[in-house]
């Protein structure tokens, strides 16, 4: 499970970018994971909260939006979803022009700032 | 009133930066890296070592990592081939990621090697995530593991630039359908070769070697649908990542402040409320 190390990137980066801004404490952190990402969110989830340990960032809420896989075929104009497990096959031709457009995702959107340290922000996005 | 700030950073900047280091610091050498990734007991031990015997026998300076969470018996294994080897062992770590292996070649790789071959976790989820700087991926299975592994690890098999399948002669004992896995590996990534080798019996032993030296001979590996850049990943295989921000610093303490190396969080501050 590397749910660990990819969370404890998320702190690192977003720990860094508080002391940057001179934030006392974050209440939200929005991470895009496309369909694609090889990541778990209910796992980063678990991890997240254990990884905020100790830095500006514990306590802040985990926001994950989830990124659909699509991919292109070019000469074929034919785009689709590719589904899990994924089809990167074009549909309507065996070319091997195939594009994928989306659903490897895996970044930090943005980050909302707390007033003060282990302050959440509400559930609601 | 709170304050909401755009990162838009990928979660695996430093990993990809490490590795686009690694990469053109190896290629300045005249070094390839191939990393080779599969499930725990499908043979890349048993593959590899028949690979690095027949390096050594043509005379091509090669070595090969093993990364295992513990024991050297891989590293033991190996080294009856000849060819320099090194275990590492990840103390329950389940992927390696290109810091660790930059920091673990340092002081270790010969200037004259061509080939490192670098022997991943035996794990089809956690590895295939984390680019190492090699020039060649490389995903394993067994004909025992069934023909539907492709499509049970999509990232593994649709981020590799060959697929090798191992001990082909139980191909027969274990029933195993070569055209259904072949369509498995092309739905997830179409145009990639598919080999079938057996270590035991010499079947295709050096088309692993042969690539590989293609690929230092500067022959393009295939490139997988799934690796695309603009798919929004981080990741890929030695081309520019415009939304990456990879810094050469120390890596495993990621609580550590290292203020003033991050950057781009300067970005769009918006107000909320």
């Amino acid at each position: 499970m590397h749910e660990m190390s990819i969370a404890a990137a998320v702190v690192e980066q977003v720990d860094a970018a508080a002391r940057d801004h001179g934030a006392p404490g974050v209440a939200r952190v929005r991470l895009q994971v496309g369909e694609l990402a090889g990541v778990v969110p209910q796992a980063l989830d678990f991890c997240f909260e254990l990884a905020c340990a100790g830095t500006l960032v514990a306590g802040a809420v985990l926001q994950t939006e989830s990124v659909a896989a699509r991919a292109r075929c070019t000469p074929c104009a034919v785009e689709w979803p590719v589904g899990m497990p994924p089809d990167l096959g074009c549909p309507s031709c065996a070319g091997g022009s195939v594009e994928l457009l989306t659903g490897r995702e895996l970044q930090i959107l943005d980050v909302e700032w707390a007033e003060r340290p282990g302050v959440q922000a509400d559930q609601k996005g | 009133m709170c304050r909401t700030v755009d990162l838009r950073q990928a979660v695996l900047a430093r990993n990809d930066g490490s590795a686009r280091e690694l990469r053109a610091a190896l290629a300045a050498r005249g070094t390839v890296a191939v990393n080779l990734m599969s499930s725990p007991g499908s043979g890349k031990t048993a593959l590899l070592e028949a690979e690095l015997g027949l390096a050594r026998r043509r005379g091509v300076p090669v070595a090969a990592l093993t990364a295992d969470l513990a024991t050297e018996n891989d590293a033991l294994r190996l080294a009856r081939s000849g060819a320099l080897v090194k275990q590492v062992l990840t103390d329950g770590l389940c992927h390696l990621e290109a810091e660790m292996l930059a920091g673990h070649l340092a002081d270790w790789l010969p200037d004259d090697t061509r080939l490192l071959f670098v022997e991943n976790v035996g794990n089809l989820v956690c590895p295939a995530s984390y680019d190492l700087g090699e020039s060649l991926r490389v995903a394993l299975a067994s004909v025992t593991e069934g023909e539907d592994k492709p499509l049970k690890y999509p990232t593994a098999f649709g981020l590799a630039n060959l697929v090798l399948v191992t001990k082909a002669d139980l191909a027969a004992a274990a029933e195993f359908d070569e055209a259904a896995f072949r369509a498995n590996v092309a739905r997830v990534n179409p145009g990639v070769e598919v080999v079938l080798t057996s270590a035991r019996r010499g079947q295709g032993v050096g088309v692993l070697l042969d690539r590989a030296l293609a690929v230092l001979d500067g022959a393009a590996p295939h490139r997988p649908v799934m690796a695309a850049d603009h798919a929004g990943s981080g990741h890929g295989h030695g081309h520019a990542h415009p939304h990456d921000h990879g810094h050469a610093h120390d890596h495993g303490h990621p609580h550590q402040d290292q203020d003033g190396e991050r950057r781009d969080a300067t970005a769009a501050v918006r107000e909320s409320a």
